[in-house]
């Protein structure tokens, strides 16, 4: 993994942290951390998020590295699920009280 | 979570703030602050990159700061008992605790960062002084009692305190109460544990335990804070669905459970005070020295230069394992570029 160029006055970059809480699920946003390099990156995180055996796996991800939809778009971003109910199983009421379906 | 730094890639991206003018800018405050009333009427959360009053990333910025100091200066008065614990459990269990308080403060700054502000700058301002925390550990831990003491009453005022705070408005901050509450519980059994097991031994050590408790009674009851009349920034945080609760309410419920765990302990609470007032159905208690815990909060309480020096001490003993680390890194970085450019 590349290693994000350390800050102004050699202040570590900023990492966020994924864990995967048990086999089988999703790695979930955790928190962040700093630390000068992916390697301690992940023993930091470590020690931080799973001092009670919370994960059994964790990704870190430099902060700068993530792009994310604009919080300002919030409606607009978003619209095209909006009127479109069809997509869901509820729409489909004909069908009710048959048996498996 | 960093999101300041996040890159953002909207359909439509919006100008930075400077960019605008001043008529953009104000339609844009005024959608935000709408967006924000909304919030906050609906009892949602409001994250790290959403428009929000500049009052209140203040308050918040200045909450979960001191909040973060308080768990990194808490560590001391018991890392002081880590080197002379009773037995080899006793070593463990502490130092386990020390260590979650280190990671409570971290999830803290961490939370603090997604408001724009570098953690260093926060570590900077708890070593100049210019930033606060709370007034209990700068009280000196004088017996192993202390250690049974602080568990129980100091970090079960701490629980009463950040139960309500995992809903507080603002995400990150109730993210990180959550993860902090599940590990204080532990913090506060191991303390009564403590004293139980003194209060069942010699007279001697049964004395060391009712000295302990006497001692912290009231320093723990005021890390609620000020009386509720002396608390002015109380209204707008409960407006803001920050703190859910008033000082006082959770002080008085607090004194409640008290109660009931130190007859347990077989000691006394050293307030004689103490009564559940049947009209109001509230606990209540003796009355508490606010000058003092103003003198505290002022920086003059029994341990307060020793606290910082300790930790500028710390910081800068710590200064050479930063610098390795980041050199280092360096390192490491140069030789996977040279690999690249020979491949």
């Amino acid at each position: 993994m590349t290693t994000p160029e350390p800050h102004a006055g050699n202040v570590w970059p900023i990492w966020e942290v994924f864990v995967r809480s048990s086999r089988g699920l999703s790695h979930v946003h955790a928190g962040s951390l700093h630390a000068p390099d992916a390697a301690m990156a992940l023993r930091n995180a470590r020690d931080l998020y799973t001092r009670r055996n919370e994960g059994v796996s964790i990704w870190v991800v430099p902060a700068d590295a993530i792009a994310s939809s604009d919080p300002d778009a919030k409606g607009a971003f978003f619209e095209s699920p909006q009127g479109k109910d069809y997509r869901h199983a509820t729409y489909y009421t004909k069908s009710e009280g048959v048996k498996h379906l | 979570m960093a999101s300041q730094t996040l890159q953002s890639v909207p359909a439509e991206p919006s100008p930075a703030r400077h960019e605008m003018s001043p008529e953009d800018a104000a339609r844009r405050d005024a959608e935000g602050q709408a967006y924000f009333d909304k919030v906050m009427a609906e009892d949602s959360r409001i994250e790290p990159r959403d428009w929000m009053p500049p009052a209140y990333r203040k308050t918040l910025l200045r909450q979960i700061s001191q909040h973060a100091h308080s768990e990194i200066i808490g560590m001391q008065p018991e890392a002081n008992w880590i080197s002379r614990a009773p037995s080899l459990k006793r070593k463990a269990i502490l130092m386990a605790k020390v260590q979650d308080e280190a990671g409570h403060g971290l999830y803290l700054y961490s939370a603090a960062e997604t408001l724009g502000q570098p953690r260093d700058a926060m570590m900077q301002d708890l070593m100049s002084g210019k930033a606060k925390y709370s007034s209990i550990f700068n009280y000196p831990a004088r017996t192993w009692a202390d250690m049974g003491a602080i568990g129980w009453m100091v970090d079960g005022a701490a629980i009463a305190n950040q139960v309500p705070l995992c809903r507080a408005s603002f995400g990150p901050y109730g993210r990180a109460m959550v993860r902090v509450c599940k590990e204080e519980s532990f913090h506060q059994r191991q303390g009564f544990e403590i004293l139980l097991e003194l209060s069942h031994g010699t007279p001697e050590q049964k004395q060391m335990a009712q000295d302990a408790v006497n001692r912290w009674y009231a320093p723990a009851l005021m890390m609620f804070g000020p009386p509720d009349d002396d608390s002015p920034n109380s209204k707008q945080s409960m407006a803001w669905n920050i703190k859910r609760f008033s000082n006082d309410e959770l002080r008085n419920r607090f004194v409640g459970m008290m109660m009931e765990q130190v007859k347990v302990l077989g000691l006394t609470l050293p307030d004689k005070d103490i009564r559940f007032n049947e009209e109001t159905k509230k606990w209540e208690h003796g009355p508490l020295d606010w000058e003092e815990f103003h003198e505290v909060i002022a920086g003059r309480g029994q341990c307060n230069a020793q606290r910082l020096e300790r930790r500028r001490e710390a910081h800068q003993n710590g200064a050479w394992v930063r610098e390795a680390a980041a050199a280092y890194a360096k390192k490491q970085a140069r030789k996977q570029a040279e690999k690249e450019t020979a491949a």
